[in-house]
């Protein structure tokens, strides 16, 4: 086993076999006083989110702001390019026509807003994931924990957070029907 | 009978055989995890030396130039073009499953949308090739593709139906790419967590992100993956408009029709289920697929294939309704001289093969089995070949002046290069059921019967779902 000594506690993490105690547990801790833990599954759970009480995700707003620069950026460059960097009459049509700039306006707005849902969905999540381990492989196959993680020290003095008490923390778990509670801690990949 | 079928309350399952969820990944990643069998290393070989001959040809055009083709006054459109449309075509399947279907919550879309898509993007890929070498000297005339100016800041022509193609396929390309990555980064986790040996551990690492399944990851996951399905859902559309506004921004009779955006979409949506269907066949026969890959989804596969072909058999009638109606005699002479002038054969494969032979899936007993949807898709995927090479060349093949008048048949360089293309095709498709999960554990998983508390082998074959909480987004 891992000694306390060595790599920093992530936490304690308790298993379920099935989404359905996983839910019901992931409200409990919600509504307990340990304020850090997340859930770890094989699939996106219809629900849990409003389990574990997270808020809506950002990424949407990162998509619309970058698909309107996308937008105004196509305009821009068709703009300029007929009409304002070499100005040509082709087929005897307006220097700015408007209507024929609608398509590479549309894709590059699609574009922006796409690579930005991607590149803003991994900023969220933090990937490249390359320092921290995950903690059992069958969290991609079969099975759902739950990880209660310490509480960050406090800079409030008046309110100071107790310390964090690892033994509780697995006590409670069991209480709430995990299996195979255990300590883990944050380790790299290669480590 | 038919009375029980209305009664069922609910659908049938959508993954068969009572798998639990480590079955899934047992299933998913056999063929992965295994010298890969004799059958495969055959396909492997027949389209690495499809895709030799191809390349010979390709060497052979550019040396020679593309004299070496077929092409001349006044057909100057070919095989080459008629390609490019057919693989843009194929690859509009896959994004339909993989985002209209996903907005319409259509569960059954789990089972095949992973390699409905990775046909999508390989698809393209071959359809970027054909348009790259279809000039003849690529290392003059490839760049114009490009969006970039001359030194006196002479941009390419943004009005141009062809400058709006490079910029609808690339970024199809390129969402599509993105999407599917996406849909894969939990499950090259999955097998990452099932690898022994250490090279595949830290390459899969790598391809994985590092991903833990955080149900905080999967927040922002999920969210992505339903604006993505978002956003592809027009970009699909518009993609296979802006193809067809390649024909129909011209003036010629035949190509001039304001119908050929949403003909384009149901021909395109209708060559690329077939190419779906012909793919997942061999697929699920060879890897032991079925319990995901089941009749049913082939069912309503073949049901889609019906439906687009009639739509395409109706844009077939109409074009030639319109024309008469027009009073334009070009136009008039124009699609009498398709059906019935030098090209009738071509016409009439084409009729045959995508309205009338799809016709048999009326009939139960066909659209559920397995050789007859084989033989009726590859008649599909024939027959949009077809389409395409109708459109573009009986339309070009008689000039306003009949001095004019000329015939096109491809050379036998063409029809290397075509083959060559398939093959192509096939080896990355080989490559992807080879190396990556062919099956979207992670959302098939979601739609599966869940186990639910205190029986650990909850799921019942027959599909009783009252204990289906899951499906993240796909609920």
């Amino acid at each position: 086993m891992h000694k306390p000594s060595g790599p920093q506690l992530a936490g304690v993490l308790g298993f379920f076999d099935d989404p359905e105690s996983l839910m019901e547990a992931t409200a409990k801790v919600r509504d307990s006083n340990y304020k850090h833990f997340d859930c770890f599954t094989p699939f996106a759970i219809h629900g849990l989110d409003a389990a574990q009480g997270l808020p809506r995700s950002r990424v949407p707003y990162v998509t619309g702001v970058f698909a309107f620069t996308g937008t105004a950026l196509a305009f821009l460059w068709q703009y300029s390019a007929h009409s304002k960097w070499w100005p040509h009459n082709i087929g005897g049509k307006p220097l700015n026509s408007l209507p024929a700039y609608v398509p590479i306006i549309f894709e590059l707005s699609i574009l922006l807003g796409g690579l930005a849902t991607f590149f803003g969905m991994l900023y969220f999540n933090g990937l490249p994931n390359l320092t921290k381990r995950s903690f059992d492989p069958s969290i991609t196959n079969d099975r759902f924990a739950i990880l209660i993680e310490p509480t960050p020290e406090s800079v409030d003095d008046d309110h100071p957070t107790p310390p964090f008490a690892p033994e509780q923390a697995e006590q409670f778990l069991k209480t709430l029907g995990a299996k195979d509670v255990r300590k883990v801690y944050n380790e790299g990949w290669f480590s | 009978m038919a009375n029980m079928e209305i009664m069922k309350p609910v659908d049938d399952a959508l993954v068969t055989g009572a798998r639990t969820f480590a079955e899934v990944n047992e299933d998913v990643a056999r063929p992965l995890e295994n010298f890969p069998t004799k059958r495969w290393w055959v396909c492997f070989i027949t389209a690495m030396l499809a895709f030799f001959m191809g390349a010979c040809c390709l060497l052979n055009t550019f040396k020679n130039g593309i004299g070496m083709w077929g092409l001349n006054q006044p057909v100057g459109w070919g095989d080459d073009v008629t390609t490019f449309v057919f693989w843009v075509g194929i690859g509009h399947a896959g994004t339909l499953i993989s985002a209209i279907l996903f907005l319409f919550r259509q569960k059954w879309r789990t089972g095949i949308n992973r390699s409905a898509e990775a046909m999508t993007i390989f698809a393209v890929m071959t359809a970027g090739m054909t348009i790259m070498t279809h000039t003849g000297r690529v290392w003059l005339a490839a760049f114009w593709l490009f969006p970039y100016p001359n030194q006196r800041m002479l941009w390419p022509n943004f009005r141009s139906p062809l400058e709006w193609d490079v910029f609808a396929v690339t970024t199809y390309f390129t969402i599509s790419t993105v999407f599917w990555y996406c849909g894969l980064i939990p499950d090259i986790a999955s097998i990452r967590d099932r690898a022994k040996n250490r090279f595949r551990k830290i390459a899969l690492t790598i391809a994985s992100l590092g991903w833990r399944g955080s149900n905080k990851n999967w927040l922002h996951y999920e969210s992505a993956y339903l604006i993505f399905a978002g956003i592809s859902t027009p970009l699909v559309l518009s993609v296979h408009s802006v193809v067809s506004f390649d024909f129909a921004v011209s003036q010629i009779p035949g190509w001039h029709t304001t119908i050929f955006p949403p003909y384009f979409v149901a021909g395109a949506i209708f060559s690329g289920f077939a190419m779906v269907v012909t793919l997942l066949v061999l697929a699920r026969e060879a890897f032991g697929l079925k319990h995901y890959i089941t009749m049913d989804h082939l069912e309503k596969m073949n049901k889609i294939i019906m439906t687009t072909g009639m739509l395409v058999g109706y844009a077939y009638a109409m074009e030639f309704f319109i024309a008469w109606y027009s009073g334009s005699a070009f136009e008039r002479f124009t699609f009498i001289n398709r059906a019935f002038g030098p090209y009738w054969w071509a016409y009439w494969i084409m009729v045959s093969c995508n309205v009338f032979i799809p016709q048999l899936f009326w009939v139960k007993k066909f659209r559920r089995s397995v050789p007859v949807m084989f033989v009726i898709s590859l008649y599909v995927n024939i027959g949009m070949y077809f389409e395409r090479f109708v459109i573009i060349v009986t339309s070009l093949h008689r000039d306003f002046l009949p001095s004019s008048w000329g015939t096109y048949l491809p050379s036998w360089t063409e029809w290397g290069i075509f083959t060559g293309f398939c093959g192509f095709f096939f080896i990355f498709f080989l490559l992807f059921v080879r190396f990556l999960p062919a099956i979207a554990m992670g959302e098939v998983k979601g739609v599966m019967d869940q186990p639910t508390k205190g029986s650990r082998l909850g799921s019942t074959p027959g599909g009783v779902t009252s204990g289906s909480i899951g499906g993240g987004a796909h609920a």
